[in-house]
């Protein structure tokens, strides 16, 4: 490697660009934040963020494709037909309720207060379940119509959107039966609570995707 | 019981795909019985199995990349030999078997190769680079690796069992719907997809976390090396584009199972509208394979050049504009699609534009060269000739972003050469240059400098030989994936390309050859002080191969080129830094969760494109039982002693300090 010692330690010989600034200003904001690797609690909430946001643009390709199949009904029924805004409205209200309480669980775990946290999990869980229940009553209740997801392009993109959210639910509530279990079994462990941390703000993203849900589909949907 | 799977499944009558099948069965069986022969097996599953440790990983990646880099290239020299042989013939392929291997080249040679080749890459590179001890989340890591593996699984068992799609790389419906394709090829493909695409997004979650949340301290995010801003880039753009991609193929796959209506031709189904949605993930995908092998030309040609690198902030600033930019480009592909001269003029024109930014960085490149002294050694070479290949390939990109240049030049054999100009060219040759600069760094020795040279003349003669005609046989208006032909004119310049592929085929046996002959003279090549190159970021400051916790004592960061920086210091002061206060370290422990999920993905997915739903029930249990176990441990970390991290960095140090002293003593 002897090319390499013979150049080495004489510098840059064009000092535009990397080196420019060679001296010790001090980087601001940033600086500040350098001092190191972040704490566990704050990379676990940063990463679930980014995990959340990918979610979110998944939803987004399924919106994307709702808006511009919403019109191709071949025939069959269109929203204002189908959707029914009183059992759609419980259901908003069952949702946004659990995430109520979802947030009143997390602060009893950070409290570490047993009941608290078990209590209002549970609520959030009563809730949720209600939300699918209904969820699913109004699915058979279309399939039943001779509305199901084959009948159209609108239909099959209503079914697959709607459907990915109550399927994220769905997951969530298997996670919140998890949780539970394991809050019982390890107690307020540091890295339970950093689970607790996800799964609420998961809990809440659901609630985010479902308000922009209701909106664009049902409410948009039955007035048009 | 078996769903649609039977013994008609195996392709009996077809010697092609058997043969190789059963060629490959006994290598791996070889291996297998050779390993276990050895008592390696216990070895094997607790050091790398199930390891979490990311520069591990990112060698699995690697390897992975490379074993399908031979698969997906042997379909190559089949499609190249069979246009050879079929003038006014049919070849000694058949149309279905063709149509599958022109599908499952281009679906391994970007999901199989290109992808882990530069994710194992970043893996490795990154936490050492920003000078911490594992990426975000080490197990996730895991998790992601072994799911891509089982997407690779899925795509080779298809050459036995059943069939691959025959639809093309990107499967674009009505044909690749249930009433064209009938058979098990295309759900081979989506399956295969959506489970490693779940890995890819965990993976580009985990870099994403990784480089805005762990550094050393010190390391501000102006200070990182090039490598680590592309990676940013890179994995950011993992995190937005394959989603899109998981939801465009799950939509396909309800239209196939469960009589959908969203790209089928009856009942309000619209064909383009999975074209668009395919792209707005494909043409990011194309910025996610070529923006790390960009971070790697500026780490090789700025050490190889004894120079910093020219224009960092511009640089920073271009890889993050071209991150942005990816995704306004994604109607380019499909001009013809008939959306208007207005769309077609302002998708043009936002193409012609991504390419300013390339442009900055080619400059950037030749600037830091510029005045430098370079050392011809094989990773520079592979980046000049990314260079020359790849400015090539960019200005045929932008002639076909001309909306009427494109639709004379769409999907002719014009284009074929076009984005194997960039991805050979840019990825592939990126890749090597990664693979010939970090090799030391991975296992303590260097590559045979000599066969390296060899090799890259035969990749970038053959990549000629065998490319370059294919521009001027579109022009001449042949269309791609045909497997026969009458013109005459066409023939000489497919004879030609052919040989180019033989050249090319030189250049991998070369690069086997390599590997074999350095591995053997390996006391020879020793790396011993872990700076091999006379590098100037992190990766170098540590030992060859590093040990599992990197770097002994976190490093401290006061300026841009952090290590040259602190052997500068050295040099002037002749000896090496204070010997750090050792403490005890924290590493998380390994785990076999990646391994078993994937082993329960693998039957998922096979069990899904055959129909034999009781597997796939027994499955999804299996692997929400695989997290809670994983979920239910009690010890995540294991303690490295300090007398131990003292032992191992003194080692380091020690060599260190003797080639300091050569280093002052030499002329």
């Amino acid at each position: 490697m002897s090319g390499f010692e013979a150049t080495a330690g004489r510098g840059d010989p064009n000092p535009i660009g990397y080196n420019r600034e060679s001296g010790h200003r001090p980087h601001t904001a940033e600086h500040a934040a350098a001092g190191g690797v972040a704490s566990k609690r704050i990379v676990v909430g940063y990463g679930f963020w980014i995990f959340l946001l990918s979610d979110i643009i998944m939803f987004s390709a399924f919106f994307a494709t709702y808006a511009v199949l919403v019109g191709q009904t071949a025939g069959g029924p269109n929203g204002r037909e189908l959707f029914d805004l009183r059992n759609t409205g419980i259901e908003t209200a069952c949702l946004l309720l659990s995430s109520f309480a979802c947030g009143l669980a997390s602060i009893g775990a950070q409290a570490h207060r047993g009941s608290w946290f078990y209590g209002a999990m549970a609520a959030t869980f009563i809730l949720g379940a209600a939300f699918i229940g209904l969820e699913v009553q109004e699915f058979v209740g279309l399939v039943a119509r001779g509305a199901g997801p084959t009948r159209s392009a609108f239909l099959s993109a209503f079914f697959t959107l709607v459907g990915c959210h109550g399927l994220h639910v769905t997951a969530g509530l298997l996670w919140l039966l998890t949780m539970m279990a394991q809050v019982f079994a390890k107690g307020y462990r540091a890295d339970i609570l950093r689970r607790v941390l996800c799964f609420g703000l998961f809990w809440h993203f659901l609630d985010i995707v479902w308000v922009a849900l209701f909106s664009m589909v049902y409410l948009m949907g039955a007035t048009i | 019981m078996l769903g649609k799977l039977s013994w008609a499944a195996v392709p009996f009558d077809q010697p092609i795909p058997l043969v190789a099948a059963a060629l490959v069965g006994v290598m791996i069986i070889g291996v297998l019985a050779w390993v276990t022969l050895k008592g390696w097996l216990p070895y094997l599953w607790r050091e790398w199995i199930t390891s979490v440790d990311h520069k591990r990983i990112g060698i699995m990646y690697t390897l992975l990349a490379m074993v399908m880099l031979l698969r997906g290239f042997s379909d190559a020299i089949m499609m190249r030999s069979q246009q050879a042989l079929a003038f006014h013939s049919p070849g000694y392929l058949p149309p279905e078997h063709y149509d599958q291997i022109f599908s499952a080249h281009g679906t391994l040679m970007i999901f199989f190769v290109a992808m882990p080749f530069v994710i194992g890459l970043m893996n490795f590179v990154v936490p050492l680079q920003l000078g911490v001890r594992d990426v975000a989340f080490p197990t996730l890591n895991s998790v992601g690796f072994w799911l891509t593996a089982t997407g690779a699984l899925l795509v080779n068992i298809s050459l036995v069992v059943g069939e691959f799609a025959r639809t093309g790389w990107l499967p674009y419906p009505p044909l690749s719907e249930i009433t064209y394709s009938p058979g098990v090829g295309v759900d081979y493909y989506l399956w295969a997809l959506e489970i490693s695409g779940v890995g890819t997004l965990l993976s580009g979650v985990n870099l994403v976390t990784t480089v805005l949340k762990m550094h050393a301290p010190g390391m501000t995010y102006m200070r990182m090396p090039m490598f680590c801003w592309t990676t940013l880039a890179s994995n950011l753009l993992i995190v937005a584009a394959f989603p899109i991609l998981t939801a465009t193929l799950t939509m396909l796959l309800l239209d196939r199972y469960l009589g959908f209506h969203f790209f089928t031709n009856d009942a309000g189904g619209n064909v383009m509208m999975f074209m668009n949605l395919i792209w707005a993930w494909g043409h990011p995908e194309v910025y996610i394979l070529i923006l790390p092998a960009f971070g790697i030309f500026s780490e090789v040609i700025s050490t190889f050049s004894r120079k910093p690198l020219f224009g960092y902030r511009s640089m920073v600033a271009a890889t993050m504009a071209i991150c942005i930019l990816s995704f306004t480009v994604w109607l380019h592909h499909f001009f013809t699609m008939g959306a208007g001269a207005d769309v077609n003029a302002i998708f043009g024109i936002a193409s012609m534009i991504i390419a300013v930014p390339t442009g900055v960085k080619v400059f950037n490149w030749l600037f830091t060269m510029y005045g430098g002294r370079v050392v011809y050694s094989p990773p520079i070479l592979w980046s000049i000739g990314f260079m020359v290949t790849f400015v090539i390939g960019g200005m045929t990109g932008v002639l076909l972003a001309v909306p009427p240049a494109d639709f004379v030049l769409h999907n002719s054999l014009f284009l074929v050469a076009h984005f194997h100009n960039v991805i050979i060219g840019g990825v592939l040759f990126g890749a090597f240059a990664g693979y010939t600069y970090w090799f030391p760094k991975a296992f303590g020795f260097r590559l045979h400098e000599g066969l390296g040279k060899a090799s890259f003349w035969c990749w970038l003669i053959g990549f000629y030989v065998a490319f370059m005609p294919l521009y001027v046989l579109g022009l001449m208006g042949m269309t791609r994936r045909m497997q026969h032909y009458d013109v005459a004119a066409w023939r000489p310049w497919l004879l030609i390309a052919s040989g180019g592929a033989a050249i090319i085929l030189v250049g991998i046996i070369l690069q086997i050859a390599q590997l074999v002959v350095s591995i053997r003279r390996r006391e020879a090549l020793r790396d011993r002080t872990g700076d091999p190159w006379d590098g100037r970021s992190l990766e170098w400051a540590t030992s060859s191969p590093p040990p599992a916790f990197n770097f002994a004592v976190p490093p401290r960061i006061d300026g841009e080129e952090a290590y040259w920086r602190m052997k500068q210091r050295e040099r002037q002061q002749a000896k090496l830094g204070e010997e750090p206060p050792y403490t005890e370290i924290e590493m998380p422990r390994n785990s076999p969760t990646g391994f078993v999920c994937a082993f329960f993905a693998t039957f998922m997915g096979f069990a899904l494109i055959w129909h034999i739903w009781w597997i796939v029930a027994l499955a999804a249990l299996g692997a929400y039982a695989t997290f809670v176990v994983f979920a239910w441990r009690d010890r995540h970390e294991y303690i490295v002693p300090a007398e131990l991290v003292a032992r191992i960095d003194r080692t380091n140090r020690h060599a260190r300090g003797a080639a300091l002293a050569g280093w002052r003593t030499a002329p």
